[in-house]
């Protein structure tokens, strides 16, 4: 009886103590995490992925905890939730969001098995990253596609894949959520993140080899020369030449297409238009020498008139 | 004698010297010769010419871009075509100055005489002097990694030189260049070696020769001791055992005077050592004895299915479909041509590449040579381990740069690689093991790069 006594009393006060210490300790030495900073990591999709350029998404949660305090959240934003949760995010730091367009990686060569012929064989690690470091891979070109998919491994979302048949990454619009990894995977920064656009439909030079015309056509056929001739077509001044190479800049281009009738390599594909009106098809049968530039000013009248009927 | 080595790794590759006998022939003028402006370890030359512009042979047709940097003759007398783009040894397009090729003029400045000069008989050349005519001259290092000479010379006030060594290994098979020219100019780099010594401020020199090259260890082992017998300066012949690395920079220190390079930021001459090629001492002299700058090297042409393989004195700026045309041509099997031997040298993606300051050597090779075994999975043999030259984990370092583990790979001294493919070369699974090492290092030497820029 007594030994219980004693036991139960020792407990009792070894447990009080300790719970004096906790007590103390827990004031004391308190940090203090703003609330808001989980509420909001709450909301962000938990992938993790980096895309928004922090460390994580508790990373992002706090920047933009931090970006509320400071009065604006231009700048932070989740690319994989998008709008919606950026939409709620801002509900619950009492924030306004700009309208962010939604954007969507891009593939900027178009040099298939077909138009780029092969030069020489490569046998090394089947990496872009390892066959971009020992040579210009193997094809002619030193700015291309190497084929050898690091942006697919990249991807978390199962959004690039390669195709056999061209040789060359194409990226799934619906699964993209334009978080960035093939773009920084790719060794010779051939993808880039662009404006998905109006009903997915944009614009874009599809090359990016910076070598001179000449150079450049012989490596492959679907080169962009730099003759400088969409700059020259386009109503909007929305194409510089640099480098020999143009680019088509996506907050100024109204997708008029002016620029794909002029070019002479296509090296300018648009993606998600209608296909071109039956009349236009007749015509490209009657005149094959003549194909895109009689039948592309006649598509993008009508892609222009759907647009402003929209 | 004892036969000296290096102390860890390392392997024994098939020699395959075809050219060993071939006397050093002077290659054909190219009809147009073309100039990469990065030639050298450090920033790209910058053109001094334009288009439309003569030059002779020996005139300066690039400045050196930065402190390391190095500037580059025209080795043609001509017309400045254009300043262009066009591949190089990487593969990738670069600057490149290109000239048409119109008779032979040199310089007048160059002594072509075959006139031994001595030291003594000149004594104008202050270590200073000497120095600085390697720096104009725009000699770089020889043996294939192109760093300026002259950097060399003039060592980190935190380190001292002790002694100079004449890298004259040869280690990687098939090349013959450095042999050859040892048989040839054994006087000339001789004095080459002497002018190190005295731009180095030191009395030691040696020469490292591998013992497949008894000709070449026995008449310079003759000549040394007539010309440096009873002088202030010590020199040594030391024969080497046949291994590969052993012309890396570290292994040579290690085989020579035995001391062990530490790892990377340390170069040679932390532990005392300068170490240059054979063919850098030659040009040496030509440079400070000659007044002739950097513009010829002795280059060797050479494959199995080659029908004459040899060895050439050629003018840089000379496309290597030229030097393989002289030889017999391309093979008609599927070939693989390489700037430099099948160890270090990398492969090319066109023969219009012109040969520069650090190609030694134009190698084919053909048929089953050409091409790489399929990989398998790793045995855990640990063949690889053993054979790094530089005591590393070359399986370990391989699986942890395919898994991006960037962190382990810098504690496990990626640096430190030297990218000798000897666990390449020893693998029986056939794994590509310095592919993926090569790309942790680069990776890992960014990382620190910026991490440093941080700072």
């Amino acid at each position: 009886m007594n030994f219980m006594m004693i036991a139960v009393a020792v407990l009792g006060v070894i447990g009080l103590v300790a719970a004096l210490v906790l007590y103390v300790c827990s004031k004391k030495f308190a940090v203090y995490e703003d609330p808001r900073i989980s509420q909001v990591a709450a909301l962000l999709p938990g992938a993790n992925c980096g895309g928004c350029g922090f460390a994580g998404c508790s990373a992002l949660a706090e920047a933009l905890v931090k970006g509320a305090d400071a009065g604006s959240l231009d700048g932070i934003s989740c690319p994989v939730g998008g709008q919606e949760v950026m939409g709620k995010v801002a509900d619950l730091l009492g924030m306004a969001i700009a309208n962010g367009d939604p954007m969507v990686a891009v593939v900027r060569c178009g040099g298939t098995c077909e138009l780029r012929q092969k030069v020489v064989s490569y046998d090394g690690l089947r990496s872009c990253a390892a066959m971009n470091a020992c040579g210009a891979g193997e094809t002619g070109c030193g700015f291309g596609c190497l084929g050898c998919g690091d942006c697919v491994s990249a991807c978390q979302f199962d959004a690039i894949h390669m195709n056999p048949e061209t040789g060359l990454p194409e990226v799934d619009e619906d699964r993209c959520t334009a978080c960035g990894a093939c773009a920084k995977a790719c060794p010779r920064h051939v993808i880039e993140l662009r404006k998905k656009g109006v009903k997915g439909r944009r614009v874009y030079v599809e090359c990016v080899n910076k070598d001179k015309g000449a150079v450049a056509m012989k490596a492959c056929k679907a080169a962009c020369i730099g003759c400088g001739k969409c700059a020259k077509e386009c109503p909007f001044g929305a194409i510089t030449v640099e480098n020999n190479v143009s680019y088509i800049d996506y907050t100024k281009c109204r997708l008029c297409r002016k620029c794909m009738a002029v070019c002479p390599t296509h090296a300018i594909k648009a993606v998600n238009f209608p296909a071109p009106k039956p009349k236009a098809e007749v015509q490209t049968e009657a005149t094959p020498s003549a194909v895109k530039p009689a039948a592309q000013p006649k598509a993008s009248t009508t892609t222009k008139q759907e647009e402003e009927q929209a | 004698m004892k036969i000296r080595t290096f102390s860890i790794g390392g392997i024994h590759p098939e020699e395959n010297k075809l050219s060993n006998d071939a006397a050093t022939q002077v290659a054909a003028l190219p009809v147009q010769a073309i100039f990469p402006l990065s030639q050298h370890i450090g920033a790209p030359a910058k053109p001094v010419v334009a288009k439309g512009d003569k030059v002779k042979v020996g005139t300066m047709i690039a400045e050196a871009g930065g402190f390391v940097s190095a500037p580059i003759y025209s080795s043609v007398s001509g017309t400045v075509l254009k300043i262009d783009t066009a591949v190089d040894a990487t593969g990738y397009r670069k600057p490149a100055i290109i000239i048409n090729v119109d008779g032979d003029e040199w310089e007048k400045s160059i002594d072509r005489s075959n006139k031994l000069e001595t030291v003594e008989e000149h004594p104008e050349l202050t270590p200073e002097e000497i120095v600085n005519r390697i720096k104009v001259a725009g000699v770089t290092g020889m043996g294939g990694a192109g760093f300026p000479t002259f950097i060399k010379l003039c060592p980190p006030p935190t380190a001292k030189a002790e002694c100079v060594i004449i890298n004259a290994v040869e280690c990687e098979p098939y090349i013959t260049a450095d042999y050859r020219l040892m048989l040839e100019k054994s006087d000339e780099i001789l004095v080459g070696l002497e002018l190190l010594m005295k731009a180095a401020k030191v009395t030691r020199g040696y020469i490292g020769i591998e013992t497949n090259k008894p000709q070449a260890i026995e008449l310079l082992a003759d000549k040394c001791a007539k010309k440096f017998g009873g002088s202030a300066y010590e020199v040594e012949v030391v024969p080497l055992k046949q291994r590969y690395p052993q012309g890396g920079e570290k292994q040579l220190v290690d085989a020579v005077i035995n001391r062990q390079v530490p790892a990377p930021p340390a170069i040679p001459v932390n532990v005392g050592a300068i170490v240059q090629n054979v063919g850098t001492a030659f040009a040496v002299y030509e440079a400070v004895m000659k007044h002739k700058p950097l513009f010829e090297r002795y280059t060797t042409v050479t494959g199995k299915k080659l029908r004459q393989p040899g060895n050439y004195l050629v003018r840089m700026g000379t496309p290597m479909k030229d030097l393989i045309a002289v030889c017999g041509g391309m093979p008609e099997e599927d070939s693989k041509v390489l700037a430099g031997g099948p160890m270090m040298g990398k492969a090319l993606t066109s023969t219009d590449v012109p040969v520069c300051k650090g190609t030694n050597s134009v190698t084919i090779l053909s048929g089953e040579d050409a091409v790489r075994k399929e990989p398998q999975p790793c045995i855990r043999c640990a063949k690889c381990v053993s054979a790094c030259p530089m005591g590393l984990e070359p399986y370990l370092l391989a699986k942890l740069s395919a898994v991006s583990n960037w962190e382990r790979c810098e504690s496990e001294d990626i640096v430190s690689c030297i990218e000798c493919g000897s666990c390449q070369f020893t693998c029986p699974a056939h794994r590509p093991l310095l592919d993926n090492i090569r790309l942790g290092k680069q990776t890992v030497m960014g990382i620190i790069r910026s991490r440093q820029a941080k700072k």
